[in-house]
């Protein structure tokens, strides 16, 4: 019983942190139509910079600043550069385009900080919170950091879209770029914005990633773009909040594997959960009439 | 003036367009009788063209390989399985539309398969564990193609990504079986004495089990090409172009699509089961950081370089992914890297290309190639029609 | 035949653009001037030289049969396609090369064919981006269109794919007069609605025209309902511009209505 809350407890956190990349996905894939599957790779690259910073003597904070402020241009600049010329064409063309980018800043972060996994110290304690004398593993200070970011990132992001005229406007670029441009809004802004802010959400998901772990090595966010795939899917690749809800969903089950069928098993599990939702409910798990669009 | 300028051009197009289709249907029609047919030394029966072509390689290979030193002869067994999984995805990507990043993941089947089959006090014949190795991946192909064939662009991606990322952990699960971390090392069946014999007598060199080896891999390369390109010339080959190019059409005509993506993963399934399994020779190791996600993505890019859609473009591209490495370490080793970071620039290379090609030259290597040659061909052609 | 009717276009245009001058009232000032435009995709030609002029205070109404190049006008028109030649003068500024975003800025509103309703967002927030480009925009002025359009009013909280193709209208046309167009670009507006609803929107804009002194370009495939509430009619075939004439005139012109309109 204590084995099983331990479990579904770290699964709701690992499966935050899921869901934070999902949503970065998904935010991206509501504006352009393109998976961005350099988004770990990216993430990886940032949080490498925050381990360089740290490593150098500064503080975890002035590491995740930067991390997330280097995010934020790199995510634009990729937009700017490399993914506006193939926006809009063969869809083969933008996977191509972002499978390239995941290779190179892969290899990149190796040639700049080496090919060795490198300590991360997370910001606060990874021992578990002691309840009389049995221990919860999965809840500690560090992991309750981990939840409370992912929030407030969410609120943030909600509060955005929801209630200012820049998430309007980016909302409407997304779903109505012809529309949306013939009502005065910069669609190309906004379209670079939104790839600048799903690079900051995602490499906030590294970092947190990182301090769970605390060992990092440059292919470290290769799961998690899988696991973000399988979530972003799972709630339907158009719906923020389906990634959450499909990041928290994902995060409990592969805990289970984890669990009690062990972590070898993990990637194979998400394989069968993604390519199930994929075969039996293609709109992902809370679609009603709306099947995801061909 | 102006309205008695507009019909004329306006015929003018007319003609040249319907001249093109002509053309076209002539091209498609008659495969034998390509756009080379005419002045081609080539005869026009497309098997017997393959076959020629094909004696052609095989006494190139044996050249190459004879007067190259034994180090390079082992750099063509990895030119070899890079080249075997590249053409059967050039067929997958190039001909059906259908992109993989679990090829990588297939090759370790046939890898594995082969490893273990090896691993025995009295091995099959090698032709006959190869076969094996082809059969099963093809299988396990079959099974990945089924869900594949429903899934397109993006989604095909992130599946076969997680495939990619997945399945390792089986070697890692079934570690009693597969060697877990370490991987399984490949006990190489020893040449035999014809082998020596006919080294020899060819050319005199010294017989050897990296020289043995090249030779396998070189004939297993020869051997899928022949097989591939011969398949992509015939109806199949057309229906797959069908099926990515006109959906619709295709489906209205009675073409069953998922039947024949399936079918197109399998045959490209069975190129990387068979491309492991060369690959086991050569590395003479399976282990799962053998495998990973960035041996899909290489793949990718040795398609992508050459060209989607071509056998030549995929063996360009796959010597590239075996040679440019080298120049790069030791630029990267001048440089002061260590070997390991050095290794590393080769990758940021591929992914810079791979941005590269897609962004200016969406065709590849060969196919740029292609295009400007047929440019220039309808050029000459409008300059002749005018004069 | 064809080329009769080519060879016929240009001097009837040009007579076209005396007689509204000549005609009954008197000539009102050009909000939008179309110049010798062309547009082409690829290597074929959709627009060949049109040259029109959408009045001030007057409703415009381009006719002509599918594949005549309406659509494509109004594309040209608010930068959505580059011309290839000629120019476009609005409120007497050279708009030819501006970008399609900065159209709405200086006066001009195009609605879109198909409507150009964000099925995702709501009525209200439809509404918003059709304003976001000025800024902080008051209650009242959303109100009024609320008032205009009542149907759109009761269900201004949910999301536009639920709304009805003639509520979908009445939702673009409102959100077209947030943006406070000196000219309103209005692309098969009748497509797929019931008579009675296009009367109705027609009617409606009739009085926009008539008391707010708005000015629109309208494109239309049903020319009869079209030439019913225009002052002009402009009739294109096959990218130019083959007649223009007062909008009565032309519904009368039986053999122009047979040849080009289908009425």
């Amino acid at each position: 019983m204590q084995e099983f809350v331990n479990l579904t407890l770290g699964g709701v956190i690992t499966g935050s942190v899921y869901a934070a990349f999902a949503l970065a996905l998904v935010l991206i894939w509501r504006s352009t139509r393109i998976v961005n599957f350099a988004q770990g790779a990216m993430a990886a690259l940032t949080t490498f910079i925050a381990i360089a910073l740290i490593d150098a003597g500064q503080s975890y904070w002035v590491g995740l600043v930067v991390a997330l402020l280097s995010g934020l241009v790199i995510g634009a600049v990729v937009e700017r550069v490399v993914i506006r010329p193939v926006e809009g064409g063969p869809e083969l063309n933008a996977v191509i385009v972002t499978l390239g980018l995941f290779i190179a800043i892969q290899a990149l972060i190796s040639v700049l900080f080496g090919v060795n996994q490198r300590a991360f110290v997370p910001p606060f304690s990874n021992i578990g919170f002691r309840i009389g004398d049995t221990t919860l593993g999965s809840l500690s200070p560090n992991t309750v950091y981990t939840l409370i970011a992912v929030l407030l990132v969410m609120v943030a992001l909600i509060a955005l879209f929801r209630f200012t005229r820049l998430g309007l406007a980016m909302r409407a670029s997304a779903f109505g770029q012809e529309v949306a441009r013939l009502l005065g809004v910069r669609v190309g802004r906004m379209l670079t914005l939104g790839w600048a802010l799903a690079a900051v959400v995602g490499s906030l998901a590294g970092m947190l990633i990182a301090a769970e772990t605390a060992f990092v090595a440059p292919t470290f966010m290769d799961s998690l773009i899988v696991f973000g795939f399988v979530a972003a899917v799972l709630g339907g690749l158009d719906s923020p909040i389906g990634a959450v809800v499909g990041g928290l969903v994902l995060g409990v089950a592969l805990s289970y594997v984890r669990g009690y069928l062990g972590d070898t098993l993990v990637g194979l599990a998400a394989l069968v959960i993604l390519v199930v939702v994929l075969l039996v409910r293609p709109g992902g798990l809370f679609s009603t009439t709306q099947t995801r669009r061909a | 003036m102006s309205d008695l300028q507009t019909p004329a051009s306006a015929s003018a197009a007319g003609a040249a367009t319907s001249e093109a289709p002509t053309t076209a249907t002539a091209a498609s029609n008659a495969s034998s009788a390509q756009a080379t047919g005419g002045r081609s030394f080539l005869p026009r029966n497309t098997l017997l063209r393959h076959l020629l072509v094909l004696v052609l390689c095989a006494v190139g290979a044996v050249l190459l390989l004879e007067s190259t030193d034994l180090g390079f002869n082992a750099q063509v067994g990895y030119v070899a399985f890079y080249a075997i999984a590249a053409g059967g995805l050039t067929l997958l990507t190039g001909l059906n539309g259908q992109i993989s990043l679990g090829h990588g993941a297939l090759m370790a089947v046939g890898g594995y398969t082969t490893a273990l089959l090896l691993d025995v006090e009295e091995p099959l014949p090698l032709v006959v564990v190869f076969l094996i190795a082809v059969a099963l991946t093809s299988v396990v192909g079959a099974i990945v193609g089924v869900a594949a064939a429903r899934l397109h662009g993006p989604y095909l991606a992130g599946a076969t990504l997680a495939l990619a990322v997945g399945l390792p952990g089986l070697a890692l699960h079934f570690d009693d079986l597969l060697g877990g971390e370490q991987g399984l090392t490949v006990s190489t069946p020893d040449r035999p004495d014809w082998f020596t014999e006919i080294i020899r007598t060819l050319s005199g060199n010294p017989a050897s089990g990296v020289k043995w080896i090249a030779y396998i891999s070189v004939a297993c390369l020869l051997v899928t090409y022949f097989l591939l390109a011969n398949l992509m010339r015939s109806r199949v080959g057309r229906t797959w172009r069908a099926v990515r190019d006109q959906e619709v059409a295709a489906e209205l005509s009675g073409i069953n699509l998922g039947a024949w993506r399936v079918v197109a993963f399998v045959v490209s399934a069975a190129a990387a089961g068979l491309a492991g399994a060369v690959l086991a020779l050569v590395v003479r190791l399976t282990a799962p950081t053998a495998f990973t996600i960035v041996l899909s993505l290489s793949l990718l890019t040795a398609i992508v370089i050459g060209g989607l859609g071509s056998l030549l473009g995929a063996l360009i591209g796959s010597a590239l992914l075996v040679f440019l490495p080298r120049l790069l370490r030791d630029a990267g080793e001048s440089l002061d890297m260590d070997a390991a970071q050095a290794a590393e620039i080769s990758y940021v290379v591929y992914g810079v290309i791979l941005v590269l090609v897609m962004l200016f030259a969406p065709a590849g290597l060969v196919g740029s190639v292609r295009l400007a040659l047929m440019k220039q061909r309808a050029r000459r052609a409008a300059g002749r029609a005018r004069g | 035949m064809a080329e009769t009717g080519a060879h016929g276009s240009t001097a009837a245009s040009a007579a076209g653009v005396g007689l509204s001058k000549g005609g009954g009232t008197a000539t009102a000032p050009a909000v939008l001037e179309v110049e010798g435009l062309s547009a082409a995709y690829g290597p074929v030609r959709a627009l060949d030289g049109v040259t029109l002029r959408a009045e001030s205070g007057r409703i415009t109404a381009v006719l002509g049969a599918n594949g005549a190049g309406k659509t494509t006008l109004l594309r040209t028109i608010s930068g959505l396609v580059r011309p290839t030649a000629g120019r476009v003068v609005l409120n007497g500024e050279d708009v030819t090369r501006s970008p399609v975003e900065a159209m709405v800025t200086k006066g001009m509103s195009h609605v879109p064919e198909g409507r150009g309703v964000i099925a995702e967002l709501t009525v209200d927030e439809n509404l918003r981006v059709g304003s976001l480009f000025r800024g902080k925009v008051g209650q009242d002025e959303f109100d009024r269109v609320y008032d205009l359009f009542p149907r759109i009013a009761e269900r201004r909280g949910q999301t536009a794919h639920t709304l009805s193709g003639g509520e979908r209208q009445m939702l673009v046309i409102g959100r077209a007069l947030l943006a406070r167009p000196k000219v309103l670009l209005l692309d098969e507006p009748s497509l797929g609605l019931a008579p009675r609803i296009v009367a109705q929107i027609f009617a409606l804009l009739r009085k926009l025209v008539d008391t707010e002194g708005l000015s629109v370009l309208l494109v239309e495939q049903n020319a009869r309902s079209a030439l019913s509430v225009a002052d002009t009619g402009v009739v294109l075939n096959l990218g130019r511009v083959v007649v223009t004439d007062d909008a009565a005139r032309l519904a009368g012109d039986e053999d122009l209505r047979h040849a080009y309109l289908g009425f």
